[in-house]
């Protein structure tokens, strides 16, 4: 067989391979969005999400699950709101302050890819813990502390990736002109804009998916939240709770699946729009 | 606001290692005012990090120490703290290898220096001045009806004008520039080469070249750089016609690069 022959057959097998595991991707995305989409639908009703659980709502069709999506919105939105403004000054701090690779900027990195890597159950114990100590019971705020630990590491992570997509050449332009390390980050974040936005609203669909993490610490309640203190319902949670429960249950766990998809896809494809449109007014 | 003059840039015993290494050593140079002065030299010898040095773009360098210091009109920027670094390097513009616009509009790219220095804070002034430096770098008739257009849709050569005015828009007193033209294509370079023999008349240019021909045409003073020691130095006709040391004539006879 010539060398060139070998060459096509290997070039052949090679995308064979790359076809084979795109499929594989594929199908999965596909069964699963299918499987939620199907068996969702066909439990969905307005009233379940428009609707608190009513009297008989673990016997019968008597009310929704609107309290489970405000609890998610609860938790979520202040604990993305305080994750960002923890987040952006740490990522700005560790590449313009600590730009050189020296032991300080290589501990903080270090410790952000730990926390990136613990579990969201681990986060889940440990704040339980937290509130265990202080005399605080499962609430919104138990949820949102929580929901804020595992938005952080994530946005950072991600942001120090992009914000290591600056060019020297742009910083240096900026400090040439004598700017300060100050006005250099508001230009700088002009340049990586799209991306950390990209970034945090990734992270807060992750974060708004996540039962593991809100399971000991928001706690689980068929009444609306009135104040920070009150325990509530969360999507995943709730998908959790009712997938191993009798019937009427499981098709509600598939009808609050298809709520969170829907929630998580708005957040995916909005992050996408947002990014494109910035991208474009930049170049 | 300082008075435009021309000041004086000494380089006074430098010394510059990174990690351990040597990259400079013994550096003592004074660049004439008014003049443009080519760094010339073999890849790695250490003329970018000269170039960076005069205004201490060092300071993101894993592992960079420096003695010695570099005098802008007297005052060493080496040492400066922080505050009056920035007030040295805006007498120092640069002009980078690839061109590299800021994430903003052409007008906001020439105004962001005037502006953080607190320089033409009324409106028709800075439009006087982004005009001025526009027109100086012969890009206006180009960029006139779309100044708030993103600078990043400039051509490269258009971009590297406008990095070009956006320094000259600090008032600098010299402009540093390195390989400027070499992510140019040729008609780009001369435009470039051009404006800097006629900016020269105003600023203290010192740039970093890798083409000898390029600094056979502009160059009016040389430093030849070798493994970081300055082996020769002197008006740029006595050093590329009658060069005295023998490592200056063999690098000249492109013997090595």
């Amino acid at each position: 067989m010539t060398h060139i022959r070998i060459r096509q057959i290997e070039e052949k097998v090679m995308r064979g391979v790359m076809l084979v595991a795109t499929l594989i991707v594929l199908g999965a995305v596909i069964s699963i969005l299918g499987t939620i989409l199907i068996r969702g639908c066909k439990a969905l009703s307005w009233d379940m999400v428009s609707k608190f659980p009513g009297k008989e709502w673990n016997t019968a069709p008597d009310g929704g699950f609107l309290n489970a999506i405000l609890g998610s919105l609860y938790v979520v939105i202040p604990a993305a709101v305080i994750g960002a403004c923890i987040s952006i000054p740490v990522v700005f701090y560790i590449t313009m302050y600590k730009r050189r690779r020296t032991g300080v900027s290589y501990i903080i990195r270090l410790a952000f890819d730990v926390l990136y890597g613990i579990p969201p159950i681990v986060y889940g114990a440990f704040a339980f813990l937290v509130m265990v100590g202080v005399g605080m019971r499962a609430s919104v705020l138990g949820g949102i502390m929580v929901t804020v630990l595992l938005i952080v590491p994530m946005m950072i992570r991600s942001g120090d990736e992009i914000a290591k997509t600056v060019p020297d050449e742009m910083v240096d332009a900026v400090y040439s002109l004598g700017a300060t390390k100050w006005e250099t980050v508001w230009v700088v974040l002009k340049h990586i804009l799209p991306g950390m936005l990209t970034a945090f609203l990734l992270a807060v669909g992750r974060a708004i998916g996540d039962a593991a993490a809100v399971m000991f610490t928001a706690g689980f309640s068929d009444q609306p939240a009135h104040s920070l203190s009150d325990p509530t319902a969360t999507l995943p949670l709730a998908v959790f709770n009712w997938i191993i429960m009798p019937d009427p249950f499981p098709g509600r766990a598939y009808a609050a699946a298809l709520v969170l998809t829907i929630l998580v896809l708005t957040l995916s494809i909005a992050s996408r729009v947002i990014t494109r449109r910035i991208t474009r007014l930049n170049k | 606001m300082t008075q435009k003059a021309t000041e004086s840039l000494v380089v006074d015993n430098l010394n510059v290692s990174i990690e351990g290494q040597p990259i400079l050593k013994n550096i003592n140079v004074f660049f004439p005012v008014n003049k443009i002065t080519c760094i010339v030299g073999p890849s790695g010898c250490g003329k970018s990090t000269l170039l960076r040095c005069l205004n201490r773009l060092t300071e993101n360098i894993d592992g960079f120490t420096i003695k010695g210091s570099v005098l802008i009109d007297g005052q060493d920027i080496v040492t400066a703290d922080d505050e009056h670094l920035i007030e040295l390097r805006r007498h120092v513009g640069l002009v980078p290898q690839r061109p590299c616009p800021l994430p903003m509009s052409i007008y906001d790219n020439v105004a962001y220096g005037c502006r953080i220095h607190g320089m033409h804070t009324r409106k028709h002034e800075m439009d006087e001045t982004v005009e001025r430096y526009l027109t100086e770098v012969g890009l206006w008739d180009e960029v006139k009806d779309r100044l708030r257009r993103p600078a990043t849709r400039l051509s490269i050569g258009q971009q590297q004008r406008l990095c070009l005015a956006r320094s000259l828009a600090v008032e600098p007193d010299f402009i540093l520039a390195d390989e400027a033209t070499s992510a140019l294509d040729p008609i780009s370079s001369k435009t470039i080469e051009e404006l800097f023999v006629r900016l020269k008349e105003k600023y203290t240019i010192i740039m970093v070249t890798h083409t000898l021909p390029q600094a056979l045409r502009i160059a009016d003073y040389a430093v030849f750089l070798y493994l970081g020691e300055i082996v020769e130095e002197g008006d740029a006709s006595q050093v590329f016609r009658s060069p005295k040391n023998e490592l200056t004539k063999r690098y000249l006879s492109g013997l090595f690069s």
